[in-house]
């Protein structure tokens, strides 16, 4: 099953300016002007961290891989022609990607097949190459939050941002406020040297309003059009493909939109994140080189989650040296993975990868947190070429130099290591040999 | 190791005996829940054509219902974020209420319509909402002739808290 990273990336630079507003600011703009300041800023403090934590922690509507019997199914359904036409079995090697169109509201829409999770993902569905899971109506992945942004997640989010945007506001407004009250005390020099904390608060704030506020801006674009921004970045539903072309998921005017997209149903979650991991059934014909090591159960669950505290170590090596930008192999992770499983195991935190760059423009932080996931947007197999340039018709300078192209040799490195055991280290290995 | 290697083999021969029938998603409509009507030719000599669409056009109207947008689930929606998400502690969505009214519905079927005829329908909700599975037990000519719903095969996995039963 896919991993499921809880992380503690936050938007830090307006969480702490709150904090550090809260020792400075408070007690003189509470005396001097209204003691509702702090209380205002408080509650906003707290929504925003609420909002922040159901983010993180909510299932954002990932599909549980196929079961072997449905999977089998497909493959029959789909490989059959295939079988015909070549005269062939194509039993070991992968085949070409599928597709499915489907005609969406006049709209022809491809359905692509996912190999991790062997199905045919329903529209506006992807792969997150980081949680490698399939999520419904997916976003992006934000690495900010720690988790993808989906169906079920995505009014949080957008909660989360809308309410930064205004705790950043109101802490800027008020930085000033109190520079400006107590220059008019003492001067303006004097004040500086009073509250030194102030100007960097007043720094980072501004740079944060200009990031954060864009980044609401955008997604309330985004929601009053119902596109995702998976869609947007790949302008999916833009003129520039065609007079014709238009976005079949929306309701048409802007007032449904919004309101199904933050007051709509929300739908269960269809995996079981508390259940244990069970191994599946061995295969009949399974290789003599450790194969059969999948018979034991429970003490292989155990050294999963010290394998898997073992590499968020590595993580956090590999973290210090590496950029933001992460390639997973999915590839490998076919190999590796004990396939079909909605059980997710206790979950390990470990960090985001790469520190957290507060960034300095809208469009790079949208670009920012989907670079993450440009890879999902491609069939996997064709993993060894990152971008194409229909594929990221804004492609930020950030992509300049990234790693991929390794998805080969890490393909090798998989088939090699068959020991469930060692999957999560061969995983971490791989993960340092790509960068 | 070998009690397990013994259950998963009579798992295997009593899922060869049965054939699963799985109607895929159509997604003609949009992102909605829908399941394709299309009758398989699998389960032509098992069941009629009439009653296999009415039971998945039945199907395709509780999830619409549960995906419904108008005043209510917008009032709920909007409780839910005034209570901060609160509320759904004491109390269950529209949508979890619409698959409870859905697995009741198809507990019935299977007694009454699907059980007689050899079949046995799985809740979607089970398999990720991406098919409706038929599983179609062979049936066995039994001189005890026990009654029909009986003969369909135990479940002989042992239990496990995951979502999905290799055995159905």
């Amino acid at each position: 099953m896919g991993k499921l990273r809880i992380c503690d990336g936050t938007r830090w630079e307006g969480l702490v300016c709150d904090l550090i507003s809260k020792e400075i600011c408070c007690p003189y703009l509470a005396v001097k002007i209204t003691p509702a300041i702090p209380v205002v800023g408080g509650i906003l403090f707290f929504f925003v961290m609420g909002t922040l934590l159901r983010t993180s922690f909510s299932d954002p509507g990932v599909l549980p891989r196929a079961t072997p019997d449905e999977a089998a199914d497909l493959e029959r359904q789909i490989g059959n022609p295939e079988d015909i036409a070549n005269g062939t079995s194509s039993g070991g090697y992968r085949p070409p990607p599928r597709t499915k169109e489907v005609i969406i509201n006049g709209q022809t829409v491809k359905l692509k097949y996912c190999f991790t999770c062997k199905i045919f993902r329903p529209p506006r569905a992807s792969h997150c190459s980081l949680c490698d899971n399939c999520v419904e109506r997916f976003d992006h992945h934000c690495p900010w939050v720690g988790n993808c942004v989906g169906k079920r997640n995505y009014r949080f989010f957008y909660m989360f941002i809308l309410s930064l945007s205004f705790l950043t506001v109101f802490i800027f407004a008020f930085v000033i406020t109190h520079v400006i009250l107590r220059s008019q005390q003492a001067g303006f020099l004097n004040a500086l040297k009073d509250s030194p904390a102030s100007v960097l608060e007043a720094v980072v704030c501004f740079f944060s309003v200009w990031s954060i506020v864009g980044l609401s801006g955008f997604h309330t674009y985004l929601i009053s059009s119902n596109q995702t921004t998976n869609e947007d970045i790949k302008g999916s539903w833009s003129n520039k493909r065609g007079k014709e072309n238009y976005n079949p998921y929306s309701y048409g005017n802007i007032f449904t939109n919004c309101c199904v997209a933050l007051c709509g149903p929300i739908s269960p979650s269809l995996i079981d994140r508390r259940g244990y991991i069970q191994p599946d059934t061995p295969q009949p014909a399974a290789p003599s080189n450790g194969m059969a090591a999948y018979g034991a159960t429970q003490s292989q669950s155990d050294m999963c989650d010290q394998d898997q505290c073992i590499q968020s170590t590595k993580f956090v090596l590999q973290a210090a040296a590496t950029p933001l930008l992460q390639s997973e192999p999915s590839l490998t992770s076919d190999e590796l993975h004990l396939p079909g499983k909605p059980g997710l195991g206790t979950p390990c935190a470990s960090l985001t990868l790469g520190p957290p760059t507060p960034p300095s423009s809208m469009p790079n932080l949208a670009a920012e947190a989907a670079l993450t996931d440009i890879l999902p947007l491609k069939d996997e197999h064709v993993g060894h070429q990152f971008l194409t340039p229909d594929e990221a018709p804004s492609p930020p300078t950030m992509l300049a130099g990234s790693p991929l192209a390794h998805s080969r040799t890490m393909h090798v490195l998989g088939l090699a290591s068959q020991d469930s055991l060692h999957e999560d280290s061969v995983r971490g290995l791989v993960k340092l040999s790509s960068v | 190791m070998a009690t397990e290697v013994h259950n998963l083999q009579e798992l295997r021969r009593s899922a060869s005996l049965a054939t699963k029938v799985f109607i895929q998603r159509d997604y003609s409509d949009g992102t909605i829940c829908q399941f394709q009507t299309k009758f398989p030719p699998e389960l032509d000599s098992r069941i009629e054509r009439q009653l296999f669409e009415e039971t998945v056009k039945t199907l395709n109207s509780f999830y619409a219902e549960a995906e419904k947008i108008g005043g209510s689930s917008y009032l709920e929606g909007c409780l839910a974020c005034a209570t901060a998400y609160f509320i759904f502690l004491c109390m269950e969505t529209h949508y979890e209420k619409v698959l409870k009214k859905i697995s009741r519905y198809i507990q019935e079927q299977n007694e009454k319509v699907f059980a007689p005829r050899g079949l046995l329908l799985t809740d979607p909700v089970e398999r990720g909402m991406r098919v409706v599975s038929f599983l179609a037990v062979p049936f066995e000519v039994d001189p005890d002739s026990e009654p029909p719903s009986q003969r369909l095969p135990e479940p002989r996995c042992e239990p496990r808290p995951t979502l999905h039963c290799p055995c159905i």
